[in-house]
């Protein structure tokens, strides 16, 4: 009758996951309600961008032209801050109860258009529509439904001392969660008094600017609230304007170092979300199946582009066996395809770019000696597809267990002991999260404490809440967003 | 051999067949249901649901006629000829005679209740009697339940010796084994129950989760447990156990989120009814209105059916 | 009303109570008159009784545990839902209160108040527990935490004056902390809460959550006060009622909260954590830190 440690080996009776009932196609049909070009967003209107210049965003599920964004150049930004420093004096003295109702209703008016911006968060960025729609975008309506509710409560955020706006915070998001990332930046900093300029990423603007719409329907005041889409240049410009009095950014820890060094010698406030290569530890008294599917969750959820995705999977060795075989059986079901079609499981990839880089760190895996496994799949002719990827027999020293791969690639290495398990999971620069899956108690208790991660998921994984905050150690940033905590980043202290 | 201390023995078997996380199961099976089956999936997945069924009577009331309507509906449950018969009729063991002699040899078994059912409280002589009674009158499958008084005290030996006792009594029928997951209440014990079960199985034989005579019957979760149990029994034996889930499942698409479950979990070889039944009675009625709407394009009403409840 | 000015006969409403989801008249069957403040009849407000209290108590036992069990998130969002109908409806409130005696201007300020702390309160639900729980450092390897809890079914006696204001001012934070409510409206001033019951049913507040009841404090505060299934009890009243409750509460333990003629109902401040933090129970748990 025992499970443990057997049915690891190669003689094991297979299980067969066929073609006997094959799913029809089954696309989400709602409209996205896409325009074929969108304009910057200042001082709550929509604007053409000084140079004239536009570049396409591409779908890339199937690599075809979606809508063309506008190139914000510095002389864009510098208008943005000026706008939103103009309408900083009359946000910030609005009662806080007033600024909370106009959250709630950005709230309430994206919940009405929900499918819509889902399907248009899929079509942008390539995530699966069932993530969209189940995750991305109800989440986005509560971050900004919680932060509504603080906006009349500031004096409790640090008992006996009184909050401040900054003033105007400009922000840097990326392209894996658009519509979420852009919910985290703007509502604290909203709540608090604060005024915008936000520059979403370049590959996923679309739905920042369907939020402008929903800002106008809200009847947010002008300026309170400006967006300017682009490149690079655009980006530096938004970190570095001396309008500023806080920046936040979330993206690589490589871009996060060249802004804080370009920083320097400011007194720019900053908060920094960056990259991570989280461990999540699996014990040998952990329920295996669930632990197995929370290591699916860890890094095959929005195709593993997740900054906190359970990247390293730690196993004790007496299970690893059963576990790596269970792994494979749950991968061999998961559906890669059509980020529209409601059975997709994993998506497409961001960008060609990014396709480039997982092919290149999974093709340094092999070379290193790491044993791989990809389930047979179809992936589309068109579009930037990956199919889940397992390494086993991998250590500390290889390429795949140190940099982020920021794909569905899952690196397996196995410990003997506890402590064993928080040397190596601790054995990086990084420190966004962790996971620790056993049945005991103190035992979650011990590693959670030992555990150098801003965030620890004791036996579930890539679990977020508005309440609950989220950010890193070490290499991985400072600050936290959400809950209490998360709105000292945007307030000063009196 | 008896454990001294109960709870070594609890501690024990746990240990052996491992710990489940009850809110990491619900999450893995909210996944089943945002699944979309259409068309011809659909259309397969309502026919393998039928073919599936277990049609059901088990009342105080049941007379020969209710079982000779059962017999007819479970034979030809609709004109429509490409929609197949269900699985089995399931009655109680007064029933089974009359049910063999109109279904026996046409493609539909006759299941037979035994052991006390549904609460299993007599000696167990009597239960094995009835067995061996049931079995005489033409039953090709018996669904008994298990000792949950001895599994709750610990006497996990009891428990297994008698359904050894119930396998030697069924011959060559069919067994299915009822946890009634309800009295079990945790995951853990349901997984426990289940390698208790299976361990005194022969392949072909079946765990169940319940008699559908308390208040809460299958459901997507305990299904999950179950059957994660057969995955890994038959990974480390290669014994192939099957799945009833019994009571609860009203409607076609619940019947379809457990087939996705099984699909995704055991994989092909068990969405078939030689491995995996449902035990219903209303459900065979509104797998029959769906496939008529995916045949018809329109929306059916409830009276258009057999054997149908609703007058409204 | 001139006979040739009415050309067509409008159709009044029966008052009736909101209990359990339903609505319904008094189990006495008595009602009590009232008349508008011109004098003329208006309508027939049920009297309750302590037998339609002590159904009101049953159908807040049986909403409890699901109301307790929904996340705080789902909360606020029917909260917040219910301010929605509230708001929408408010000018249908406003003319009720002026009908029986407000002044237009108060009224109207009432209602902006009233909806205003009804999403304060929203926003509450899945914020106080990061201020009335804690982490806390104890001196041994164990994981020592404190978690808020609501107390169960809640007894609320609101004020004479203002009906609306003061009914909802103290129904939202008891409800928002996850406890649910019976409630005695106005005396004076009942047929507000009647319309109240209409916009409860029809937010997505599930039956029993909060119920409403009218009639007489001299015949009702004996059994919100003795009771055994109400926790606790938020009451407007003076004097001898506050004895009266406190006497009576003694037999169960139960928990009192008094409001009194002096309580800022107008006020724009926003209200405090105070009435969330007297309607929940404080849970301490340990757990050792260890391998």
């Amino acid at each position: 009758m025992t499970t443990r440690g057997k049915s690891a080996g190669a003689g094991r009776p297979r299980l067969i996951f066929g073609s006997l009932w094959e799913f029809d196609p089954s696309p989400e049909t709602a409209d996205p309600k896409l325009k074929a070009r969108y304009d910057l967003f200042i001082g709550g209107e929509f604007v053409r961008p000084r140079s004239g210049r536009h570049f396409d965003s591409i779908n890339p599920g199937n690599e075809r032209k979606l809508a063309e964004i506008s190139l914000a150049g510095p002389a864009d930004v510098d208008a943005a801050y000026r706008a939103a420093a103009r309408a900083f004096g009359p946000w910030s003295r609005l009662p806080g109860r007033e600024r909370g109702k106009y959250l709630f209703r950005i709230a309430r008016l994206l919940q009405d258009r929900a499918r819509e911006f889902a399907v248009a968060e899929t079509l942008d960025g390539g995530k699966p529509i069932k993530e969209s729609r189940d995750f991305d975008v109800p989440m986005a309506a509560a971050h900004f439904f919680y932060h509504a509710g603080w906006a009349d409560k500031l004096e409790y955020v640090v008992p006996g001392r009184t909050v401040a706006p900054l003033g105007v915070v400009g922000q840097v998001i990326p392209w894996n969660f658009p519509l979420l990332m852009l919910a985290w930046k703007l509502a604290p900093a909203l709540a608090m008094g604060n005024c915008v300029v936000l520059k979403p990423a370049e590959t996923t603007s679309i739905t920042a600017l369907k939020l402008a719409e929903v800002l106008q329907d809200a009847g947010l005041p002008p300026g309170v609230v400006n967006f300017v889409t682009g490149a690079g240049e655009a980006g530096a410009a938004v970190m570095g304007h001396p309008g500023a009095a806080k920046v936040a950014f979330t993206g690589s820890t490589e871009v996060g170092k060249a802004i804080m060094r370009q920083l320097a010698g400011t007194d720019r406030k900053m908060t920094m979300e960056l990259g991570g290569k989280a461990a999540n530890i699996v014990f040998d008294d952990a329920p295996i199946d669930q632990a197995v599917e929370g290591i699916v969750n860890g890094i095959f959820f929005n195709q593993g582009h997740v900054c906190c995705a359970g990247s390293r999977l730690l196993v004790q060795e007496s299970v690893a066996g059963q576990v790596v075989a269970k792994l494979k059986d749950r991968i061999r079901v998961l559906r890669v395809g059509d980020p529209l079609d409601k059975n997709t499981d994993l998506g497409a990839i961001n960008s060609r770019a990014q396709l480039a880089t997982i092919r290149r760190l999974v093709a340094a895996g092999v070379r290193e000696g790491a044993t791989i496994y990809q389930p047979p799949c179809v992936l589309p002719e068109r579009g930037f597809y990956f199919p889940p990827t397992l390494f086993t027999r991998v250590t500390q020293s290889h390429r795949i267990a140190r940099e982020e791969i920021f794909g569905p690639v899952l690196s397996i290495l196995t410990f003997r002991t506890v402590d064993e398990a928080i040397e190596k999971a601790n054995n990086t620069p990084y420190g966004l999260s962790a996971g620790v899956w056993t049945d005991k108690g103190s035992r979650i208790l011990r590693m959670s404490s030992e555990l150098k991660a801003g965030v620890v998921w004791a036996n579930t994984f890539n679990r977020f809440d508005p309440c609950s905050p989220f950010g890193g150690y070490k290499e991985s940033g400072f600050g936290r967003e959400g809950g209490r905590q998360g709105l000292l980043d945007y307030a000063t202290l009196g | 051999m008896l454990p001294r201390n109960p709870h070594a023995a609890r501690a024990r078997l746990l240990d052996e067949v491992g710990a489940v996380d009850q809110v990491g199961v619900e999450e893995r099976v909210a996944k089943f249901t945002t699944r979309s089956i259409k068309k011809a999936a659909k259309l397969w997945g309502l026919k393998t649901a039928v073919s599936m069924t277990d049609l059901t009577t088990l009342e105080g009331k049941d007379t020969p006629g209710k079982i000779e309507s059962l017999c007819r509906k479970a034979l030809r449950p609709h004109e429509d000829p490409k929609v197949p018969p269900v699985a089995a009729v399931c009655v109680y063991p007064a029933m089974v005679s009359r049910a063999k002699a109109l279904v026996g040899g046409k493609g539909v078994k006759v299941a037979s209740v035994a052991t006390a059912f549904p609460s299993g409280q007599t000696h167990l002589r009597t239960r094995l009697a009835e067995v061996r009674g049931a079995v005489a009158d033409g039953a090709d499958e018996i669904d008994m339940v298990i000792n949950r008084g001895a599994f709750l005290s610990g006497e996990y030996s009891r428990v297994q010796d008698e359904i050894a006792s119930v396998v030697e009594a069924s011959g060559t029928s069919v067994l299915k084994v009822i946890l009634e997951v309800s009295e079990l209440e945790t995951f853990d014990n349901i997984r426990m129950a289940s390698f208790l079960a299976m361990g005194v199985l022969r392949p072909g034989d079946f765990i169940k989760t319940s008699t559908g005579k308390t208040t809460l019957n299958a459901t997507l979760g305990n299904n999950q447990v179950m059957i994660e149990a057969i995955r890994d029994f038959y990974a480390d034996t290669g014994i192939a156990i099957g799945m009833k889930p019994a009571g609860g499942i009203k409607t076609a698409k619940q019947s379809l989120q457990f087939l996705i479950a099984v699909k995704e979990t055991l994989g092909d070889a068990w969405l078939t009814k030689k491995r995996y039944r449902f035990g219903a009675s209303s459900l065979l009625n509104d797998l029959l209105r769906q496939i008529e709407k995916e045949r018809t394009g329109a929306y059916q009403a409830p009276y258009y059916f057999s054997d149908a409840a609703e007058s409204y | 009303m001139s006979a040739r000015a009415l050309t067509r006969l409008p159709v009044t409403k029966t008052p009736k109570v909101y209990i359990g989801g339903a609505f319904v008249r008094s189990e006495s069957a008595r009602t009590f008159k009232v008349n508008d403040a011109g004098g003329a009849f208006f309508g027939n407000i049920p009297q309750c009784t302590r037998k339609d209290l002590r159904n009101a108590v049953e159908a807040a036992a049986k909403a409890g545990p699901g109301w307790a069990r929904r996340t705080p998130y789902n909360r606020a969002q029917i909260l917040y839902r219910l301010a929605e109908m509230i708001e929408a409806r408010s000018a249908e409130l406003v003319a009720s209160l002026v009908r029986f005696g407000a002044r237009e201007a108060d009224a109207s300020r009432g209602m902006s108040v009233a909806v205003d702390r009804m999403i304060h309160y929203a926003g509450w639900a899945d914020k106080y527990e990061q201020l009335l729980g804690s982490v806390n450092p104890v001196a041994s390897p164990h994981f020592n935490f404190t978690v808020t809890e609501p107390m169960g079914v809640v007894g609320v006696i609101a004020p004479d004056s203002p009906p609306v204001l003061g009914l909802l001012s103290m129904v939202a934070p008891v409800i928002a902390c996850g406890n649910t409510v019976v409630a005695l409206a106005s005396e004076k001033v009942p047929y507000p809460a009647i319309l109240l019951g209409e916009m409860l049913a029809t937010s997505d507040l599930p039956a029993g959550v909060v119920n409403l009841l009218t009639g007489f404090r001299r015949e009702l505060i004996p059994t919100f006060a003795t009771h055994a299934h109400l926790r606790a009890v938020y009451a407007a009243v003076e004097g001898e009622d506050r004895k009266a409750l406190r006497l009576g509460g003694a037999e169960s333990v139960k928990r009192v909260r008094f409001v009194g003629r002096d309580e800022p109902w107008f006020s724009e401040a926003p209200g405090g954590l105070d009435a969330i933090r007297d309607f929940v129970e404080l849970k301490t748990i340990w757990h050792p830190i260890g391998s």
